[in-house]
């Protein structure tokens, strides 16, 4: 069979998600024999031209050049997956939606007529037809690997869409919500990364933003009842994830 | 069972049930604390139990507090149950290689030889609930092989209830709190006058022999009655209660309720009254595959009748809503779950009313739907 062509684009990020398939440590090797990295500047300069059988995108939309250069790469592309909070939500910079970008830009820049920039920070689903959103700040190795696995062969990616309390449970973790009443997002977040915090006596932060029936408004009901105020609610949603729409909304109630 | 002669055992003697246990090579799991709860894992000696602690318990609140004596069982049941060693949570089913065709060879089954396991602590509810979830997975025509070899050698050490948590509602299902079968050996703790002690009494031949080897007295009349109090103190303290007088036709009337689309808005859809519930049974089981396609393996996992990929079929979810979602989990453990295994699949152990994170309680929801009914026929009267 001949190897994929993949390509790894970069929009608005910290790289982070990119990073994880490098990470991928052990099962390097076993990719690299199965895809033809062709384009993917955080590992190599060298550019093998497109079409590409398979892109893997990392970032957001915040700029009009990045606007345009999404076209030309789902144009180029067959399959197309984004990667992360950042191009699956709009990531920590769409903080801006909620604010005046040109104050934020002239707080953050020295000289911010160099800038130029767009109103809101926006998920590439905004764009462009997606054909697959991986979840997460950053991202879990294990299920990219399970995506590109599953391209390969063709088959939907095991990718569960219920909430993080499930894994938690699976994991036998003692819940901090319960047994504490430590805040915690799990419950309407987004399953993926093994319900790590709660292992280590945190509440989820929601980095894999909404679940897939989040009910925010009856969480937020039981996190005030436990002592949360009005603006730790506010908070509790306005980090990663903060504009896609079930955890703007639940800021916002 | 409980006829037979009991005994007394010193708690100074206690460990020397661990002893007699891990001479015949059971690994033992029991109640020990871990980040705020009591959960099911290894332990070795008395020193490893909840010493002096018991949970207070209530709708979405769990919290151990200190007790005035040093009880080793002075509390109920946390987050954790049995089905954590009966139907684990993530297990690998077999495992295989894939030819270049795409053809399956060198098939190996599930896990090798199970470890000889003890329960010791397991109450009243957990019993009935292991024989529910015994009834499921090895009951039908295609009982699991893995999951009756790791049932058949459990050696049960049962701990008699001398008092109830706050969510507790066993008396009303009929699943205790004082278990009359289902364990090698029952013991009562008695704190009392200064003493410490525990009553004991054998279930099976395995018990007996186990007994015998222990540093116990014949119990007294004395002894018995203080087991007894106990027995009878747990009874009068059910922190909940449910009324199952033809819970099945209930429910069945009352698919159309209001209820449910009320439940519905504070139900999070979260699964965990699922996780923690002692009889629910649902997995699901994918096929994995390596980046080459080379190895194959089948996992099962817990699911949850919670989660929309669950009632996924060719089209779509059929069980979108929560509303429909509720509806399904809790007319199946009621109602149901009687017509498909011929008992109740709700044994009273309340952890899906603490555990859940809003609090959502069972006996409340069936008790609005009753209290409607009775109300509308006492309008129309
Ligand atoms: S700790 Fe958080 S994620 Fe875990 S079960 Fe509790 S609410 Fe859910
Ligand atoms: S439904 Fe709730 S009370 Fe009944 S057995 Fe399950 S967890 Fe226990
Ligand atoms: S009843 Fe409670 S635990 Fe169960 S799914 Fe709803 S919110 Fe979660």
């Amino acid at each position: 069979m001949a190897k994929a062509k993949v390509a790894v684009w970069k929009f608005s990020s910290c790289d982070g998600c990119q990073l994880s398939l490098l990470d991928c440590e052990d099962d390097l090797l076993a990719l690299a024999g199965q895809i033809d990295i062709a384009y993917f500047l955080e590992a190599t300069s060298e550019v093998v031209e497109g079409p590409y059988d398979v892109s893997i995108v990392e970032g957001s939309i915040t700029n009009l050049h990045d606007a345009e250069r999404i076209h030309e790469v789902r144009e180029q592309s067959g399959a197309l997956i984004t990667i992360g909070a950042c191009a699956t939500a709009g990531g920590i910079q769409a903080l801006r939606n909620f604010a005046d970008v040109g104050e934020y830009t002239r707080v953050v820049y020295a000289s911010p007529e160099y800038i130029s920039t767009l109103r809101d920070s926006t998920p590439i689903s905004a764009h462009v037809p997606v054909d697959f959103e991986l979840r997460g700040c950053p991202i879990n190795k294990a299920q990219l690997l399970e995506v590109i696995g599953a391209l390969l062969a063709g088959r939907r990616p095991r990718v569960r869409e219920h909430s993080v309390c499930v894994e938690c449970k699976q994991r036998g973790t003692v819940c901090v919500m319960v047994a504490h009443g430590t805040p915690c997002l799990g419950p309407v977040t987004h399953a993926g990364c093994g319900a790590i915090c709660p292992a280590y006596d945190r509440g989820c932060f929601g980095c894999y933003g909404p679940m897939e029936s989040p009910n925010a408004a009856a969480l937020n009901a039981q996190l005030a009842v436990n002592g949360a105020e009005q603006i730790d609610l506010f908070r509790l949603y306005r980090t990663f994830n903060a504009a896609a729409p079930a955890f703007k909304e639940a800021s916002e109630l | 069972m409980a006829e037979l002669a009991s005994c007394t055992l010193e708690r100074e003697a206690f460990d020397s049930l661990f002893e007699a246990l891990e001479r015949r090579g059971y690994g033992v799991i029991g109640p020990r604390v871990r980040d705020g709860a009591i959960v099911y894992d290894r332990i070795a000696a008395s020193s490893d139990l909840p010493v002096g602690l018991t949970d207070e318990q209530d709708g979405g609140h769990y919290r151990l507090v200190p007790r005035e004596d040093a009880a080793l069982f002075g509390y109920n049941v946390g987050p954790h149950s049995w089905k954590r060693f009966q139907l684990p949570a993530q297990r690998t089913l077999w495992r295989g290689k894939l030819d270049e065709d795409g053809n399956l060879s060198d098939i190996v089954e599930g896990p090798a030889e199970p470890e000889r396991l003890a329960f010791l602590g397991a109450r009243s509810c957990e019993l009935h609930a292991m024989g529910i979830l015994d009834r499921v997975l090895l009951g039908g025509s295609h009982p699991d092989p893995a999951e009756r070899a790791a049932r058949e050698g459990v050696f049960i050490v049962a701990v008699q209830c001398s008092q109830a948590g706050g969510t507790c509602f066993c008396a009303s299902m009929g699943t205790g709190p004082t278990a009359q079968s289902g364990f090698d050996i029952a013991l009562t703790e008695v704190i009392e006058d200064g003493r410490h002690y525990f009553v004991t009494a054998p279930g099976s031949d395995a018990g007996r022999e186990l007994l015998a080897e222990l540093p116990t007295s014949a119990a007294g009349a004395a002894e018995e009655g203080a087991a007894s109090a106990a027995h009878a103190r747990a009874a009068a303290q059910m922190g909940r209660e449910l009324d199952i007088t033809d819970i099945r036709e209930l429910l069945y009337r009352n698919y159309d309720h209001p209820r449910w689309n009320e439940v519905a808005e504070r139900c999070l859809t979260c699964g965990n009254c699922t996780m923690v519930c002692p009889t629910c049974f649902c997995t699901s089981v994918e096929d994995v595959t390596d980046l080459e396609r080379t190895s194959v393996e089948r996992v099962q996992r817990w699911d949850s009748c919670f989660t929309i990929d669950y009632s996924h079929i060719h089209g779509g979810a059929v069980r979108q809503s929560a509303h429909s979602r509720y509806r399904q989990w809790m007319t199946h453990k009621l109602a149901t779950w009687i017509d498909q295994f011929g008992s109740s699949g709700c044994v009273g152990c309340g952890r899906c009313i603490t555990w859940c994170p809003v609090g959502i309680d069972i006996t409340e929801e069936a008790r609005a739907i009753r209290a409607s009914e009775e109300a509308v026929h006492a309008g129309a009267r």
